[in-house]
């Protein structure tokens, strides 16, 4: 039996494009137990929120993540919409799914990238990096940003497509449906890439709804499970696509899903564009003040289902906005997927869930740590913090 | 003309370690897509390394959240010298969006002197590749 070595990765690891803290157990090569420590990237967002108007929340959360930014608003939206009973116009739904597609595009032609370049393929990391930079025009065109789109309102959109961008975007997916199926034939059959993923980091179908486990990473375990059919907002009840889903419950399989979830959201751009209803493309009148009252939303964002919980209190301000986002759910199950796999797999383990941690990262847990001094703070010492804050800082008395 | 020769090499090949002190991936992504085909920053002989013990300029986004701060400062630490911080993005500048969470210092310049500032929310790809050219060009 050789022994157990404790091995650290992070905060700062070449392998991890945000801070997060890996602990691994090992023993000679093989990976027997992994733990993994978060809140490096925590900022409080949500209580932010609570200081911001229904506005200025949007522009506050779509800096949740850089690369689903798009999804944090449009479900902080919907549940704003829900409680204020609006209706919001068929144009505006089309525009709003036509950019939840295209980050969905370049969100997984990202972690194609990434995850060549994990595995040591960078040659596929740089060609897909640079077919990647047609949706980042595609979207410049639509919204004149390229990663923050600031497009969503609430009662609809902000920017309308001109016919001339329409045919212009037309125009250049061509090239880009091309080339998407080209990198799912070599993410798929290419013999150097396939035989480094098949078999890594496998979680079984059971194992993954016991974690609940979301988005691309449970549909490759074969949880069929997708937001967009599941449960449809948007344009989404309109439109047809297939859900992709796969039994191969290993990376394999994660790669398959994306790679073919990438082609099935070309084609779904493209369905958008030739259908795009004619109309007004907001509600005219909103009221500033939301009414009392909780909504819940839900949205398939690129790495799985996102949540968002709305709480009104009848005036300008939120009084309480929860997120859930997908990498929370996913975090635990692919921490234990690496158990088992070789120290050398770790990188693409653990990427090939896709982790966001800027959406997940929670606030820090004082641990009781005697060695530095450290205690546990109480509930009851938390709750009285919490009531003296807002005496001294707000004037709030309970 | 020893010293001229190695300034030369610096400035010719500045390699660079890139590190989010709790930004929201926007700027990170950004950074990666300027070295990439596409903006191609590499031909300037900037590459981008895993560790800090082999870079020269620190690529640092995110307002620097209270539990990376002493992360952030030992990196520093570990990059030879001569080294330099660049601030990417509105948020590593001043704070920018998250001015006022609780649990941010609002800037890079808080924790670590910073040589170069290049505002914007995220930054262009463009905009990086500018700001790295004016650093070289002041070294």
């Amino acid at each position: 039996m050789p022994e157990t070595i404790h091995l650290p990765m992070g905060p700062q690891h070449p392998f991890l494009k945000e801070p997060a803290k890996f602990d691994f157990d090992i023993q000679g090569e093989e990976i027997v137990g992994a733990r993994m420590q978060m809140g490096y990237n925590h900022r409080g967002i949500e209580k932010l929120c609570e200081d911001r108007n229904y506005y200025q929340c949007l522009f506050i959360l779509e800096r949740i993540c850089g690369i689903c930014s798009h999804s944090h608003t449009t479900a902080f939206v919907q549940a704003t919409e829900k409680l204020l009973g609006l209706e919001v116009p068929k144009r505006g739904l089309y525009l709003r799914t036509l950019v939840c597609e295209l980050e969905r595009l370049h969100s997984h032609l990202l972690w194609l990238g990434v995850a060549a370049h994990e595995v040591g393929f960078d040659t596929l990391f740089m060609l897909v990096w640079r077919d990647r930079e047609i949706v980042m025009e595609i979207l410049e065109e639509i919204s004149g940003n390229r990663v923050n789109y600031a497009i969503n309102t609430i009662g609809g959109v902000r920017r309308d497509l001109t016919e001339e961008q329409r045919k212009k975007i037309l125009a250049m997916l061509e090239p880009l449906l091309a080339r998407t199926e080209y990198y799912a034939g070599i993410g798929t059959n290419e013999p150097s890439f396939v035989g480094r993923i098949r078999g890594v980091g496998r979680m079984s179908k059971e194992r993954a709804i016991e974690k609940c486990a979301v988005g691309p990473f449970g549909r490759a375990s074969g949880v069929d499970m997708d937001i967009r059919r599941d449960d449809p907002y948007g344009a989404y009840p309109d439109l047809e696509f297939k859900v992709i889903t796969s039994d191969e419950c290993d990376i394999y399989g994660r790669v398959l899903v994306r790679v073919f979830e990438i082609v099935e959201s070309c084609k779904l751009v493209r369905q958008i564009l030739e259908n795009l209803p004619e109309g007004e493309i907001a509600v005219k009148k909103v009221m500033r003040r939301v009414p009392a009252g909780a909504a819940i939303s839900r949205y398939e964002a690129p790495r799985g289902e996102d949540v968002h919980w709305v709480r009104g209190n009848g005036t300008e301000k939120p009084e309480r906005v929860k997120v859930r986002a997908p990498t929370m759910a996913n975090l635990e199950a692919a921490t234990e997927s690496v158990v088992g796999a070789l120290v050398a797999d770790i990188p693409i383990a653990i990427a090939s869930i896709d982790p966001c941690f800027s959406c997940t990262d929670r606030t820090t847990v004082a641990l009781n740590d005697r060695r530095r001094g450290r205690r546990l703070t109480t509930w009851a010492e938390l709750r009285q913090h919490g009531i003296d804050w807002y005496r001294k800082n707000k004037g709030i008395s309970f | 003309m020893f010293k001229k020769l190695i300034k030369w090499a610096r400035t010719k090949s500045p390699w660079v370690l890139h590190f989010n002190s709790g930004a929201c991936n926007a700027c990170d992504i950004e950074i990666l897509a300027a070295l990439m085909p596409h903006y191609d920053l590499e031909r300037f002989g900037v590459q981008l390394k895993a560790t800090p013990r082999h870079a020269d300029v620190l690529l640092c986004s995110g307002p620097v959240t209270k539990q990376i701060a002493p992360r952030l400062k030992r990196i520093y630490e570990q990059m030879p010298e001569p080294k330099a911080v660049v601030a990417v993005g509105a948020c590593a500048c001043s704070g920018g969006a998250f001015r006022g969470c609780y649990n941010v210092l609002e800037g890079v310049d808080q924790i670590i002197p910073v040589a170069a500032y290049i505002p914007g929310c995220p930054i262009k790809p463009e905009a990086l590749i500018d700001g790295v050219a004016k650093l070289l060009g002041k070294a």
